[in-house]
């Protein structure tokens, strides 16, 4: 060092204004840092411009059009008046017309729709004969948020829709009933729809972080270089990683599923080997998604960062906290392509609706296909080298 | 060796040309180089240099961008998975699981290379690098020394043809740099053949060969006699009263370098005859004594440094 200059001579630091000089060197340098650090820059604008934009557009608490079945048992103009009218109210949208109990049943359990209304057989002449006759409407209660509402409207139905057809009487006179059930959660218990769906929530926040950070920290500590230089293969490193903690998310798993059984009441009516077998599924798949992740970002902020990326959409979009039904298509399409969404499905499905397999192929084949896509975007991901 | 040719037996590491850049900086230029087997090879050059990028070249884990190669027979770009079966890495940082402990982390290289008993691997290994007692310790919580010498078991364990180190001895005492030393030569005398980066003209004096690198330019080559013979440098050793000696002979025709040495100067050129016109003056003076000597290896290496400071940058 040459000889300080007298301005160059550092201050003393009791001077009046360090502490700003001090502060302010400080901020400079993390500014600077800041510049430097492009993918924390795109999350400072991504991260609300992302939630502003799916709150705004995709997320309706009051959602309507939901895919409804009719079992038309007999074709009569009451009967489509009827169905024109629930339309109408904006909340039901026939996308199903199905001939069978068994096949009414069905889709109600694997959730293809919501509602179902079924019109007996004879309605037309029973309602002209003044016998009263009731239609059945069966809703998935499931989610009380998303039938609520649409249940509600159901009330005011027949005076409007029968305006043309028949005199409605007042209340007491009515020519028909509408026999509404809410089936698999007569009680509208929000409680039983929120605990399986954060089964799914919880798995993915600690699954995702588990592995994103995992080929990321090889690299911050140094380690990835001794271990790139020993001969192994990427897709055993991924295995080697992603396997021990299955077994971590499992545990989780089962501790939530219990404390929702014993605490919440909530019940298991499907069978708790699928349940179990499933979860693994969904388990592996946040896993491989999480490591896929670590194998694309530079660092452990990054890796945190992005599976916040992930994990927002995945609240928001997948049906946990918002009815799927109630969202627009292209916010359909996204969240079919998160895992969540599917696994929230199986998850009430088997729990409240005793589902079965055969309710469930759609969503356990969607799981599997994503699993296998992230597995396979992370071997090739992977770098082999430090090039 | 099966595979490998019978006139490149006797010749571990054999490369041409290799260039290797990042961002548009060339880090390695044109290197050719060859270290027989059984040497050890000292590998010289200041910091970013292209050392550890040439070494990672050599064992598979950077790609060169031009320039061929074998590395104990095998292709550096197609058979980077035979050469990491058969070479062991001690990279420059430490790079085993400081989480892990002793016993741990050989256990885990011992499988990952599928010797058949890992634990018995491990604990013949633990024995013979004297760190009995100490093998439930984390790897994290081992001081400089013990470090690197477990890092040095832990690359000799799968019993490798080639050693390549990267700075194995940086930061590590005296005694510790002492020991592992004696430990290459044995593993040298076994068979192995060792690549060793350092920055101590000591430990390049230990080697059978040193190979000077700069800029990513392979400078001088051969026995440390032979990379002394072939400087061309004359030096000379003043002592006496040397304060303010050393800025004035600075810059003087002739003189290219003036090094302190204790209560030495060396004062070192390329062109005898004006080093000799430009000291003559301060050699009729009594208050220094001058006495011609032979460049020391840090001459010559410092000397090539600017030389090729000049040539390059």
């Amino acid at each position: 060092m040459s000889a300080a200059a007298s301005s160059g001579r550092p201050r003393e630091a009791r001077d009046i204004f360090g502490f700003w000089r001090r502060s302010y060197a400080m901020l400079l340098k993390e500014f600077i840092q800041l510049r430097r650090d492009r993918v924390s820059f795109a999350m400072i604008v991504m991260i609300p411009v992302m939630q502003l934009l799916l709150f705004g557009y995709a997320i309706n608490t009051t959602p309507r059009h939901l895919p409804s079945a009719v079992l038309l048992q007999e074709d009569s103009d009451l009967g489509r008046s009827i169905l024109k009218a629930m339309e109408n109210t904006s909340y039901f949208r026939f996308t199903r017309e199905v001939h069978s109990v068994e096949e009414f049943d069905y889709l109600l359990q694997s959730g293809k729709v919501l509602f179902g209304v079924e019109i007996p057989r004879g309605f037309e002449r029973a309602v002209r004969r003044g016998d009263k006759p009731a239609l059945l409407v069966a809703a998935d209660a499931t989610d009380p948020v998303a039938a609520g509402s649409a249940l509600g409207a159901l009330g005011t139905l027949v005076q409007t829709a029968l305006a043309h057809d028949l005199h409605a009487g007042d209340p007491p006179n009515m020519p028909f009933e509408i026999r509404t059930h809410a089936r698999y959660n007569p009680a509208a218990s929000s409680r039983l729809n929120i605990v399986p769906g954060l089964v799914g929530t919880i798995l993915t926040m600690t699954m995702l972080i588990f592995t994103a950070l995992s080929v990321t920290r090889e690299i911050e500590r140094g380690t990835m270089e001794s271990l790139l230089s020993m001969p192994i293969k990427p897709v055993e490193v991924m295995f080697g990683k992603i396997v021990p903690y299955v077994l971590v998310g499992f545990i989780q798993a089962t501790l939530i599923i219990g404390i929702g059984v014993l605490l919440f009441g909530v019940p298991i009516l499907g069978s708790v080997l699928m349940l179990a077998a499933l979860s693994t599924l969904f388990i592996t798949t946040n896993l491989s998604i999480g490591y896929t992740f670590s194998t694309i970002v530079q660092n452990q902020l990054q890796a945190m960062q992005l599976s916040m990326m992930f994990f927002l959409p995945s609240i928001l979009l997948s049906g946990f906290m918002f009815p799927f039904a109630g969202m627009p298509v292209w916010a359909q399409y996204l969240g079919e392509g998160l895992p969540l969404t599917h696994y929230i499905r199986i998850v009430r499905a088997i729990m409240l609706k005793g589902a079965t397999i055969s309710n469930l192929q759609y969503d356990t084949i969607a799981l599997i296909a994503l699993m296998l896509l992230a597995m396979t975007i992370a071997v090739t991901r992977f770098r082999r080298t430090l090039d | 060796m099966n595979s490998a040719s019978p006139s490149a037996s006797d010749i571990a590491i054999d490369v041409e040309g290799l260039t290797k850049s990042f961002g548009g900086r060339t880090v390695v230029q044109n290197l050719s180089m060859q270290v027989k087997r059984g040497s050890i090879y000292g590998f010289l050059g200041p910091n970013g240099s292209g050392k550890t990028t040439t070494i990672r070249m050599l064992c598979g884990l950077l790609t060169p961008d031009s320039g061929t190669g074998t590395c104990l027979g095998y292709d550096i770009r197609r058979d980077a998975d035979k050469i990491k079966l058969r070479v062991g890495y001690m990279t420059q940082r430490f790079s085993l699981y400081q989480d892990l402990s002793v016993r741990e982390n050989l256990e885990f290289v011992a499988r990952l290379y599928g010797i058949p008993n890992p634990r018995e691997a491990a604990r013949d290994m633990v024995n013979r690098l004297g760190l009995s007692g100490r093998e439930e310790q984390l790897a994290g919580e081992l001081s400089g020394g013990w470090k690197q010498r477990l890092a040095l078991g832990a690359c000799t364990l799968p019993s490798p043809q080639l050693l390549l180190l990267d700075e194995p001895t940086a930061g590590v005492d005296p005694k510790a740099r002492r020991d592992f030393w004696n430990e290459i030569h044995a593993l040298a005398a076994e068979g192995l053949t060792v690549l060793v980066s350092t920055h101590y003209m000591d430990e390049a004096e230990r080697c059978h060969e040193i190979a000077y690198i700069a800029y990513g330019n392979l400078l001088a080559h051969g026995t440390v006699e032979e990379v002394i013979a072939n400087s061309s440098l004359s030096t000379w050793n003043v002592t006496g009263d040397l304060n303010g000696l050393a800025a004035e002979l600075t810059g003087k025709p002739g003189i290219d370098m003036v090094a302190p040495f204790g209560t030495s100067l060396h004062v070192s050129g390329r062109d005898r005859a004006a080093l000799e016109a430009s000291i003559a003056p301060y050699r009729a003076q009594a208050r220094w004594h001058w006495q011609q000597s032979e460049p020391s290896l840090e001459d010559v290496f410092i000397d090539l440094m600017s030389r090729s400071r000049d040539n390059f940058q």
